[in-house]
C-alpha cells in the first residue's frame, strides 16, 4: 500500500479557506458566502485572497477578486488560473 | 448654519439614493426625519442601532432636528454589548432594524419605517444638558461603556468645516464606504448634507462587486477611506478600474505610510483627482486637520494643516507650547467641534461642557517650517488595527480578567499578546477577538519565559521582545 503524499488542489483550497477564516472543515461547502462567517469579512476576504494567490502561485484580476463572493464561486473562478479541481 | 435645522433649502435635490436605485430628495428626507421627531419629541435618550441604510439616516436626521440625544452603536452590535449598554443607560427608546427588536424583553413598538422600528422602554425621563446632540464610541471603546458626548454646535460646525476644506458641492455624489455609526463614516454624511450633494448608501463593502456596481451606477465622485480602505484599494489595483467619475479620495482613521501616501497622490495626480490626507478624532467630532491635496506628494508623511475654524499647537511635558519646527510634543486642538466630554453612564449625560474648547490630543506631532504637521508617535498606549483605535492597557486588562497573565504591545499592524503559558496561546487571540471585534490576524501571541517588570510590578514595555 502506498501513502499519497501530494495533496489534491481541493485540500490545498480547503486549507487555505480553514486557515485564512479560521473555519472548520464541515463548515466548507455551498452555504460558505462572503460575510455568513465572522471572519469572512472585507478584513478575511483580502487575506483569503493573498492566501490563494501564495498556495496556488497565481496574480487574480480585480474583477475576480471582488467576484470571489462564495466557497462555490472561489472554485470556478480559479479554474480560469488553470488551478482545477 | 446647522446643516440638518436647513435641509429644507436643498428642496426638490436629491440628498440619498438606496441600492435598488430609489432616490429621496432633500424635501422628502426632511419629512421622513421629521415624522420619526415626532414621535420622540420628549428629549428622551434614542439608541440608534445604524447600518448604512435610508431608515438609521431618517432616525440621525430626526433625532437632530427634534433635538432629541441619540447613542449611534453599530447595527451589528453583539447582543451582549448591546445589553450592557442598555443598562448603564436606560434609554428612552431604540430605533432598530425590526429583526432586533425581540432583544429589548418589555419594550413596546410606537413606530415603523422602512424595515426598523421604534421601540419604547418606558424607561423614567432623561435629565440631559440641553447641548446634547449625539453619543458616538470611540473606536478605542468598542466594548465598553464609554461615549464621546457631542454637541449641537459641534456636528454642525464639523460639517460646514469638512465641507469647506473639500470643496464639496451641490454636484458631488458620495458613496458610503464606512459605517454610520463611526465618526469618520458619520462626517461623510455630514459635510454632504451640508453642501446639498447626494450620498449613496450602502452596507456593501469594497471587496464586494455590489460596492463597485454602486460607485459606477451612482457616478460616485468620493471614496473616503481608513488606512486598511488604502491597503484593499490596493490589492485590487483600483488605479486600473474605469471609474471616470471619481475626483476626490479621502483618507483618515490612523496614520497611512507615506509609500501609500506618495503612491496614491501619484495615481489621483495622473488622473486628475484630489487626493487628501487627514486627521482627527472622535472627542473633536472627526476632523481637526487635512493636507491640502497639492502637498500630498511633497509632504506624504504629514497630517497637514488645522481645519477652517480651528487652531492646532504643540506643548511640551511642562504645559510650555512649542514654537520651534521640528520639536516633537502633545499635540493640542481648538475649535468649535471639540467634543463637551464623555459619558460612562446615563447620569453623565446631564454633564455640560468639561473641555471648554479644547483637546489634547494624546498624540506627539512637531511642525515643519511650512507650518504642517506631522504625528510621531503617541503619548498614550493605543494602537489602531484596521483603523479602530485599541488600547492596549484595556486589552491586557479583559484578558487578565479571563485568566491570561500578558503583556501588550504592538503597531498599527498587529498587536502582540505576549504570555508565559504556552497553552494559552489560541485562548488570548480568542478573547482579544472577542473584546474589540476585530479580525484576528491583527492579533498574535508570543511566549516568553517571563513578563519583565520592575519592582513596583509595573511591566517595563522596553523589554519586551
Amino acid at each position: 500500500m502506498t501513502t499519497a503524499t501530494a495533496e489534491t488542489n481541493k485540500q490545498r483550497y480547503d486549507k487555505v479557506f480553514m486557515e485564512a477564516l479560521n473555519v472548520p472543515a464541515e463548515e466548507l461547502g455551498e452555504n460558505l458566502i462572503y460575510n455568513s462567517v465572522a471572519a469572512w469579512d472585507s478584513v478575511g476576504h483580502m487575506s483569503l485572497m493573498a492566501a490563494l494567490e501564495t498556495e496556488f502561485d497565481i496574480m487574480m484580476e480585480t474583477d475576480d477578486i471582488i467576484d470571489f463572493s462564495s466557497y462555490a464561486k472561489g472554485m470556478e473562478i480559479l479554474s480560469k488560473y488553470e488551478v482545477q479541481f | 448654519m446647522n446643516f440638518y435645522d436647513e435641509m429644507e433649502r436643498y428642496g426638490s435635490a436629491v440628498a440619498f439614493v438606496e441600492e435598488d436605485g430609489a432616490v429621496h430628495s432633500y424635501a422628502q428626507a426632511v419629512e421622513a426625519a421629521d415624522a420619526f421627531g415626532s414621535t420622540v419629541a420628549d428629549r428622551g435618550l434614542v439608541f440608534l442601532l445604524a447600518d448604512n441604510s435610508l431608515a438609521a439616516a431618517t432616525g440621525y436626521i430626526g433625532c437632530l432636528r427634534a433635538r432629541v440625544p441619540a447613542a449611534l452603536l453599530a447595527g451589528g452590535i453583539p447582543s451582549d454589548q448591546l445589553a450592557s449598554l442598555l443598562a448603564a443607560y436606560r434609554p428612552n427608546y431604540l430605533w432598530l432594524p425590526r429583526a432586533r427588536a425581540a432583544e429589548v424583553p418589555g419594550a413596546v413598538e410606537v413606530y415603523a419605517q422602512g424595515g426598523y422600528v421604534l421601540l419604547s422602554t418606558g424607561a423614567e425621563p432623561l435629565r440631559a444638558h440641553s447641548d446634547l446632540a449625539l453619543l458616538m464610541t470611540t473606536s478605542g471603546s468598542t466594548g465598553s461603556a464609554k461615549f464621546v458626548r457631542l454637541s449641537y454646535g459641534n456636528v454642525a460646525a464639523n460639517a460646514a468645516s469638512i465641507a469647506a476644506y473639500l470643496k464639496i458641492a451641490s454636484e458631488d455624489r458620495a458613496i458610503t464606504t464606512l459605517p454610520m455609526h463611526y465618526v469618520f463614516g458619520l462626517s461623510v454624511i455630514n459635510s454632504h448634507l451640508h453642501a446639498g450633494a447626494r450620498i449613496a448608501l450602502t452596507d456593501a463593502s469594497l471587496m464586494e462587486k455590489r460596492f463597485w456596481e454602486q460607485v459606477k451606477a451612482q457616478q460616485s465622485t468620493s471614496l473616503s477611506g481608513v488606512p486598511y480602505t488604502y491597503e484593499l484599494l490596493k490589492r485590487l489595483r483600483w488605479e486600473r478600474m474605469e471609474l471616470p467619475d471619481l475626483r476626490v479620495m479621502t483618507q483618515a482613521g490612523g496614520k497611512l505610510s507615506a509609500a501609500l501616501v506618495s503612491e496614491f497622490a501619484g495615481h489621483c495626480r495622473q488622473k486628475g483627482m484630489r487626493f487628501y490626507v487627514m486627521y482627527g478624532a472622535a472627542e473633536a467630532t472627526a476632523r481637526m486637520a487635512y493636507l491640502p491635496s497639492q502637498l500630498a506628494l511633497e509632504k506624504p508623511g504629514s497630517i497637514g494643516v488645522p481645519i477652517p475654524g480651528g487652531e492646532l499647537w504643540i506643548e511640551d511635558e511642562s504645559g510650555i507650547a512649542i514654537t520651534r519646527s521640528g520639536v516633537a510634543g502633545e499635540l493640542f486642538y481648538r475649535g468649535p467641534n471639540v467634543s463637551l466630554g464623555y459619558a460612562r453612564r446615563r447620569e453623565d449625560l446631564a454633564l455640560g461642557d468639561e473641555r471648554g474648547g479644547v483637546l489634547a490630543t494624546g498624540d506627539l506631532a512637531q511642525r515643519d517650517a511650512d507650518g504642517a504637521y506631522s504625528i510621531v508617535g503617541r503619548k498614550s498606549r493605543f494602537v489602531k488595527l484596521f483603523g479602530n483605535r485599541v488600547n492596549l492597557e484595556e486589552v491586557e486588562h479583559f484578558l487578565r480578567g479571563a485568566g491570561i497573565d500578558c503583556a501588550c504591545a504592538g503597531d498599527d499592524a498587529l498587536l502582540r499578546i505576549y504570555i508565559t503559558n504556552p497553552a494559552l496561546g489560541n485562548d488570548a487571540v480568542a478573547a482579544a477577538q472577542r473584546l474589540t471585534q476585530l479580525h484576528p490576524s491583527a492579533f498574535r501571541a508570543c511566549v516568553i519565559d517571563s513578563i519583565p517588570r520592575n519592582e513596583a510590578g509595573k511591566i517595563i514595555y522596553a523589554e519586551l521582545p
